[in-house]
């Protein structure tokens, strides 16, 4: 296993109000002594694969290969049970938090996947959920609102600031400040105050591991790139990790443009660069301004709706080793598109992100691996409503 | 800075936002602080994303920022008051980031602080902020929880400045009908762990809630979310101060 590591470079840190300080250090305890444990680690395998459905596919898109002149490998998060990435690192913390003996679950989610990772996760283990999500969210990710409803979690909208991912996020820790003695708080993606980015990418890293496996098995050979879409980071980190010792392999980051880099309405805090700053606990890439007032994210896709990012991306980044790139809402429709067109999946407003740069953008790559995170369905109103339908 | 209750059994040490709802307005409140008998005004910086804090703090603080509330305006805020009383600026870290600590704890001292209030610096992030304060003579006042163990009690209190902000819930800010049952046991904790003055906060809202603080050996009580909420209600808030004032004498 890894570290658990505090700082990537001189990013992460743990920012957090007093109260939360003693409960970081017992989660992280906890955290160390389940990864020594193999009862821990084969119950989760157990879950990963006879309830989540690991090994996720390794699929070779032809006709998406054919129209970006190389060969195209879809990791297939989507096929995930609840359609998306986000269940890895669920069922990972929910078994944790029972270890720790907590019953009472918090969640903070933007797509809502997350949230309805988290519900279901929550439902299988016994434990209360209770899920955070900006009131702009609830209103265009309606369908995973009723799902995990359905599932037995109580579903709270969050009115502060624009309503979206950030400030579901600011409210899930003011929930765990006042409930931290019998909570435990799913964070959602590689971001968070120390342990939370290290656990998270643990428990994503599965799906680079898989793919490289899978990809060596079938192709005899690794990718010249890999890439994903960053929201806070944890599928791009997920699948980036198994690769990172791989100098060969090039390592891409797809962020959201939202209405374009210049307009400054995106979700790019990575691609964009500028000072470091502190957001949800940890030091990292953020959107700002010139005093440190956090700035407005925005995306056609919730999850990638976000003025922060992982702490170890913004590491990455600076020591060269990934690179991070955006890409705007009319790029990402237009991907969605063709995608489902020429390949019969439908992929998240999330993703299809990562798809425009891999289909769009000239590259002398010969065979790109792309981590579909997560299935469309959520975002069928919103599309359809945008395409004029 | 030393804590100086003027007599009282505790100091009283009011809350306000800097910029609600205006700049000019928040000078007036100071000073109706002062006017009512505090010992010590708290200066909040507004932040876009206030973690410790509940409904009331946050309004106000999204109401100032709306209002054009910025870091060197609310400084400004601090400079009018200092010479009426001494002024502990409370923001959080990314604002003392974003400056970098070194010119941040001078611009404090050149308007005339006293000490500083991070609520999301715990004693592992603090060094580099302290170190800067320390160099700049302002004290960088530590918080404590009811959460915080004896042994981590110690090292903050071994590093605290000015005196130790002592949460009494495990919570944000916010009023509260009663007073936690733990608040007089992290009281006593907190004393028995540092040198400098204990002072309780997060929850106070009434005179009588006050003066139990000030029973259980606080030496300093913060009143934050209700003084707050008199200021959005356009309230009385020299009335009020005086009314806590008087439970502490
Ligand atoms: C399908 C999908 N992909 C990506 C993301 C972005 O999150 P992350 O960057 O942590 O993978 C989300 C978040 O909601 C998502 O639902």
């Amino acid at each position: 296993m890894t570290d658990v590591e505090h700082r990537f470079g001189r990013y992460g840190g743990q920012y957090v109000p007093e109260t939360l300080m003693p409960a970081l250090g017992e989660l992280e305890a906890a955290w160390r002594t389940a990864v020594a444990d193999p009862g821990y680690r084969a119950e989760l395998d157990e879950l990963l694969r006879d309830f989540a459905g690991r090994p996720s596919a390794l699929y070779r898109a032809r006709r998406l290969g054919e129209h970006a002149g190389r060969t195209l490998y879809l990791k297939r998060e989507d096929l995930n049970h609840t359609g998306s990435h986000k269940i890895n690192n669920a069922l990972g913390q929910g078994l944790l938090a029972k270890r720790m003996g907590k019953q009472r679950v918090i969640a903070e989610t933007g797509a809502g996947q997350h949230g309805v990772a988290s519900a279901t996760a929550c439902a299988l283990l016994g434990l209360q959920c209770v899920v955070y999500m900006g009131v702009e969210d609830t209103k265009r990710q309606k369908p995973n609102v009723e799902r995990m409803e359905l599932l037995g979690a109580r579903v709270v909208p969050v009115e502060g600031g624009t309503g979206t991912l950030k400030d579901a996020t600011s409210e899930a820790i003011r929930d765990w400040v006042t409930n931290v003695r019998d909570t435990h708080y799913i964070i959602g993606s590689v971001v968070g105050p120390a342990p939370y980015p290290a656990i998270v990418r643990d428990l994503q890293r599965v799906i680079g591991d898989e793919a490289r496996a899978q990809l060596l098995e079938r192709e005899g050979r690794l990718p010249d790139r890999v890439i994903a879409c960053v929201g806070g980071g944890s599928n791009a980190i997920g699948i980036f990790t198994a690769f990172v010792g791989d100098a060969d392999v090039e390592l891409i980051g797809v962020e959201a443009a939202g209405d374009g880099l210049a307009s400054g309405r995106h979700g790019a805090p990575l691609t964009v660069g500028g000072r470091a700053g502190v957001l949800h606990g940890s030091l990292s890439a953020v959107m700002q301004d010139a005093e440190g007032q956090i700035t407005e994210a925005h995306s056609i896709s919730a999850g990638l709706d976000y003025p922060g990012s992982g702490p170890e991306h913004a590491h990455l980044r600076d020591t060269g080793r990934a690179s991070y790139v955006a890409v705007t809402d009319e790029e990402a429709l237009r991907a969605f598109a063709t995608v489902t067109r020429l390949e019969g999946i439908i992929p998240a407003l999330e993703t299809a992100h990562a798809f425009h740069y891999a289909l769009e953008e000239p590259s002398d790559s010969a065979l790109d691996l792309i981590c579909l995170s997560g299935r469309g369905d959520k975002d069928l109103a919103q599309v359809l409503a945008r395409l004029g339908a | 800075m030393k804590l100086d209750a003027g007599g009282k059994r505790a100091a009283f040490m009011p809350y306000l936002m800097g910029g609600f709802p205006s700049l000019e307005a928040s000078v007036a409140v100071g000073e109706a602080c002062a006017d009512g008998g505090a010992d010590v005004v708290e200066l909040g910086i507004p932040f876009s994303d206030p973690l410790a804090d509940g409904p009331v703090i946050q309004a106000a603080g999204s109401a100032a920022l709306r209002a054009g509330a910025t870091v060197d305006g609310v400084l400004g805020v601090c400079e009018r008051l200092a010479p009426r009383l001494p002024v502990v600026v409370m923001c959080y870290a990314n604002l003392v980031l974003a400056r970098g600590p070194e010119a941040f704890a001078a611009a404090l001292r050149e308007h005339g602080a006293s000490g500083l209030i991070v609520p999301d610096l715990p004693m592992e992030e603090a060094p580099a902020v302290l170190a800067a304060c320390d160099a700049a003579g302002v004290d960088l006042v530590p918080l404590v929880a009811p959460t915080t163990p004896d042994e981590r009690l110690a090292a903050i209190g071994a590093r605290a400045r000015g005196f130790v902000y002592t949460v009494s819930v495990v919570g944000i800010t916010g009023e509260r009908e009663a007073l936690a049952d733990a608040f007089a046991d992290v009281v006593a904790r907190a004393k028995r762990a540092t040198s400098v003055p204990v002072a309780l906060g997060f929850g106070i809202s009434t005179p009588a809630q006050a003066a139990q603080a000030a029973g259980a050996g606080a030496d300093g009580v913060i009143v934050g979310s209700r003084l707050v909420r008199a200021v959005a209600d356009g309230d009385d808030v020299r009335a009020l101060v005086a009314g806590f004032a008087a439970a502490l004498s």
